[in-house]
């Protein structure tokens, strides 16, 4: 398989154009917009036969990605922190509508004060949404979940909209090899489209009616289910996926190294590759520690995470956002899940950190990871909670 | 001037089915029964938050004989361009888009959907049906609501005028923008007709008197309709290619003399209770600059 070294953004642009979308509408934000420049380009060439609906705001693109996807098309949008939000309405509406679509989001930091930098609040805001949540590491893992979004939010046991998450600026405009596999082989793993339903006139259909309490509870009943079935199925697309391309991630988590690990990282996004290498440096150093990366934030891999750190010495979470007033997102996910196996908790410490784009390196973690482990072996155990500020 | 022959087919009973939850005197189904009748049943409502969310009944029965969808309340142009796309993408080319939604829906929360796709000028007819006010909310104004009336969001009466949504979508260039009225379905019905046969993206603004929120007897909804149209205050006309074209119930009333006064109409409805002669006054200009600014495009 040839290799391309591309962003992080026209990864996504050519992956969604190998699973042949047919209809995208999308909104420019910074820093999502080279992903909708260069389908455009591509629409424009000729080389995807879709329609591209440039329209005026995102809460326009999400629902017209939606009224595409309803009409039967195959389809896609990207977008970014204050798009993200100005569209969350449509963003509980399309999984509410049980329909697959595909968005890609640029992850970055919410203003006030204005930022384009990365943090994950944008994207960890949408997780009572209903939808598929996933994040990648890099652009190779971001091109792979991009056409297993379709396959997945397309598998009628789940029929639900995906969301896939990389780093601003991080993935987003960062250039790497991206091995790119044959389009044919695409087209054979990935399929048509399939849907529960197509709104196309050509039988009476009604969507969205106003519904009792207890039917409306009865439908949202159903996405719980699906949610439940789609961690089987993400296990099944990453293997099937594996035997196709030849790379496989481990399903919902990725494990580095903590098969025979004693204390464990928790991470999601781009920053993990920084601390796989803070953990080769630890390892180096004799610190028996293993990294669990979270691929899949919707739905939770509970299982998973109860298995890797259900016995272990002590858990750190970095968390790239903040729920204020509490704590990050991925710790509070972490501590709730593990409660569904167990009333007994390792040791979890939460660091939030890289809040607002601030830049976290390899060097941090090694510290953060050192302190936290050296301290327990002592038998003293740090604050379970710690904002991770440099100045 | 010949009137139309009246075009609408016998069996309009089967495009809004019985049962469904409209107020006594509701115009909605008056102009849902003429659209499915102009347009035939391979038709894709699009609704977005407003009275017909209810009309059309609740889950899981349906009381329009066409596909329908609910969507969120700024959306209606929106989620309609997306299924005119998808549409096209398939190949369906014989199903009409309707894009269905309230002033508040229209003029309000989605100007801003329905600009952008007036612009993009996607295959679809957007109707907006004026009832001049929030009503499924329970009567609030909108900027649709004329000044004078009163809504419990103006209980002293609104004193900005009517937004003049007609207007913004002449001023959009768009291939064809009619206004219309439940008082004349077969007008309505010709301008869907027409609408149909013209691709790209079109508009029809349709006044929707209401006896639940303008405070009138609900046998009387075709009567406010027409008033509203005799007395020269609603408008009916056609435009395209740059020209407005009147339609023939407005004809006569282009000429001051014909008209029945304002105050006839007024007085029919509660929420006109309490207009001042100052409030009439400012009415009357609101019709003469409109009738002015027709006469500019004749």
């Amino acid at each position: 398989m040839p290799k391309l070294v591309l962003t992080g953004n026209y990864t996504v642009a050519l992956a969604a154009k190998m699973a042949r979308v047919q209809v995208v509408a999308a909104y420019p934000i910074t820093p999502q917009t080279s992903i909708v420049e260069k389908l455009a380009e591509y629409v424009d060439k000729g080389e995807l036969d879709a329609e591209m609906i440039r329209v005026e705001s995102e809460h326009s693109a999400l629902a017209a990605t939606f009224g595409a996807a309803i009409a039967g098309a195959r389809a896609f949008t990207a977008t970014s922190s204050h798009g993200l939000l100005y569209m969350h309405e449509w963003v509980h509406w399309t999984s509410h509508a049980r329909i697959p679509v595909v968005m890609a989001i640029v992850t970055r930091t919410i203003a006030a004060p204005w930022n384009i930098w990365s943090d994950h609040t944008d994207f960890l805001g949408q997780r009572d949404t209903g939808w598929i949540l996933c994040f990648a590491m890099d652009n190779q893992e971001l091109f792979d979940l991009t056409i297993q979004a379709f396959k997945i939010s397309e598998d009628p046991r789940v029929y639900l909209p995906s969301m896939i998450g990389l780093d601003a600026f991080i993935l987003s405009h960062t250039a790497m090899p991206v091995e790119v596999p044959d389009q044919k082989l695409v087209d054979e793993w990935l399929g048509s489209r399939r849907q529960p339903y197509a709104i196309d006139g050509l039988q009476p259909l009604a969507l969205g009616s106003l519904a009792w309490p207890e039917d409306t509870e009865e439908f949202f009943m159903g996405i719980q289910e699906a949610m439940e079935v789609a961690k089987k199925v993400i296990r099944e697309v990453d293997e099937s996926y594996g035997r196709v391309f030849g790379r496989s991630y481990g399903g919902l988590v990725e494990c580095y190294r903590c098969s025979d690990a004693k204390y464990h990282v928790v991470s999601m996004g781009a920053w993990s590759g920084d601390i796989m290498e803070a953990i080769d440096m630890l390892r180096d150093e004799g610190y028996p520690v293993g990294l669990m990366r979270i691929r899949f934030i919707r739905p939770f891999p509970d299982r998973e995470v109860y298995s890797i750190l259900g016995s272990s010495r002590g858990v750190i979470v970095f968390d790239r956002a903040i729920s204020f007033g509490s704590l990050g997102p991925i710790y509070l996910d972490i501590a709730g899940n593990m409660l569904k196996y167990t009333q007994k908790l390792p040791y979890m410490r939460n660091i939030v950190a890289g809040i607002g784009g601030v830049n976290v390196t390899y060097e941090d973690f090694i510290k953060l990871i050192k302190d936290t482990i050296d301290s327990l072996e002592k038998g003293v155990e740090p604050p379970t909670y710690t904002w991770y500020h440099k100045r | 001037m010949s009137r139309p022959i009246p075009p609408l087919p016998r069996d309009m009973r089967d495009t809004i089915l019985p049962g469904h939850p409209a107020c006594h005197g509701c115009p909605i189904p008056m102009a849902l029964k003429t659209i499915e009748a102009a347009l035939g049943k391979k038709l894709i409502l699009v609704i977005p938050a407003c009275c017909t969310s209810i009309v059309v009944g609740p889950w899981p029965g349906c009381a329009i004989n066409a596909s329908v969808v609910h969507v969120a309340f700024a959306s209606a142009a929106s989620v309609a361009s997306g299924i005119v796309e998808g549409l096209r993408k398939r190949g369906i080319e014989d199903v009409h888009v309707v894009a269905w939604a309230g002033d508040g829906g229209t003029a309000d929360i989605g100007m801003a959907s329905l600009s952008g796709a007036a612009e993009r000028n996607h295959n679809m007819i957007y109707i907006m049906y004026d009832n001049e006010a929030y009503m499924n909310t329970g009567i609030q104004r909108s900027s649709s609501t004329p000044s004078g009336a009163w809504t419990t969001t103006t209980p002293l009466g609104k004193r900005e005028p009517k937004k003049d949504v007609a207007r913004i979508m002449i001023a959009h260039g768009v291939p064809y923008v009619a206004t219309a009225s439940v008082g004349y379905l077969h007008d309505l019905y010709n301008k869907l007709k027409k609408a149909a046969r013209i691709p790209g993206f079109k508009f029809i603004q349709v006044h929707a008197p209401c006896p639940t929120g303008w405070r009138f007897d609900p046998s009387k909804t075709v009567e406010v309709a027409k008033l509203a149209v005799e007395t020269g205050l609603w408008i009916l006309y056609e435009y395209r290619d740059g020209r407005i074209t009147l339609s023939p119930p407005s004809r006569p009333y282009i000429d001051k003399s014909k008209r029945k006064p304002i105050i006839e109409y007024l007085r029919m409805q509660g929420r006109f209770k309490g207009v001042s002669e100052e409030d009439v006054r400012v009415i009357e200009e609101y019709v003469e600059r409109t009738w002015d600014w027709i006469r500019k495009y004749m």
